[in-house]
């Protein structure tokens, strides 16, 4: 009870993630708009972005052993954590050279499809059940819809369509993400069984 | 005034007036960009900003400022970030 009442709501942390979604989408969309090359120009800027999303697939296990509260729920959080680390540490093999081939970028396709299709299936409830499970339903789609961009990043690399989109993707994750209420309506609605609304 | 005293004068003057490519001007613009995004937030939804309004908040609720975020991530990107890449942009040619 007292580490309930200590830990912070969801829903911060929910705004935590989407900060570092935000940061992670500022880096993608600088270096597309700059290149590759000129991006790479200082060695540390190589390492930024996998590096972030390889920090971010480890901040999620603490989320999946304090926040989950059911099976359905710890094996979703879990399996982020795991797909954003191997995603994350085969985009560092790869600014580090370690990693050649361009089919390493398939790890990202392979972490947002999981990551996709964990939030469609671990959300229960309908769109228009609560603003959480909106953004569930929303943010899976989403994140299934872009895996296309890393898809086609790993046969056509210097594809600036494909890297806009995968940073416009992670924006529109950190967007809905900032959106994210414990409860609270969506579009008017909010099933009764949902709970009381928070502020 | 010593002629190198106002060759570098010169030349320094001439960086200074050469223009940003439209790739430095879109790197140099995303974090004020994001940081506008922020503040229109603030406005538009002024009780996210726990800090305007303390009353009885505990300690998460008082640092948990989404708004805020959003306006530290673009001025960090804005400082630490975009000043280094438009330098290798001009470096490069691009």
């Amino acid at each position: 009870m007292i580490v309930a009442k200590l830990m912070p709501q969801a829903e911060m942390v929910h705004w935590w993630f989407a900060t570092g979604f935000l940061t992670l989408g500022l880096l993608l969309v600088a270096e597309t708009v700059v290149g590759r090359e000129t991006w790479a120009r200082r060695p540390w800027r190589r390492y930024l972005w996998p590096g972030l999303m390889f920090f971010i697939g480890v901040s999620l296990w603490p989320v999946m052993t304090f926040y989950t509260n059911s099976t359905i729920h710890m094996i979703a959080h879990g399996s982020w954590a795991q797909v954003l680390m191997i995603a994350g540490g085969a985009e560092l093999g790869l600014a580090r050279g370690k990693l050649h081939s361009p089919y390493w970028r398939l790890c990202t396709t392979v972490a947002m499809l999981v990551s996709g299709a964990a939030l469609l299936a671990h959300e229960q409830q309908p769109w228009l059940f609560a603003r959480a499970a909106f953004l569930h339903h929303a943010l899976g789609w989403t994140i299934v819809a872009g895996s296309v961009f890393p898809l086609l990043q790993a046969f056509r690399p210097r594809s600036i369509v494909a890297a806009a989109g995968f940073a416009a993707t992670v924006i529109a994750v950190s967007v809905m993400l900032y959106s994210d209420r414990d409860v609270a309506p969506v579009f008017g609605h909010l099933s009764p069984y949902a709970g009381v609304q928070h502020r | 005034m010593s002629a190198d005293l106002a060759h570098d004068l010169q030349t320094k003057t001439t960086d200074r007036a050469e223009p940003l490519s439209l790739r430095a001007r879109v790197v140099l613009a995303l974090g004020p960009a994001a940081a506008l995004g922020g503040i229109l937030w603030a406005l538009v939804q002024p009780w996210r900003l726990t800090l305007l309004h303390p009353h009885g908040e505990g300690l998460w609720w008082l640092i948990s400022q989404p708004p805020l975020y959003v306006v530290a991530v673009g001025l960090l990107f804005r400082l630490l970030l975009a000043p280094g890449i438009v330098e290798d942009l001009r470096e490069s040619g691009a």
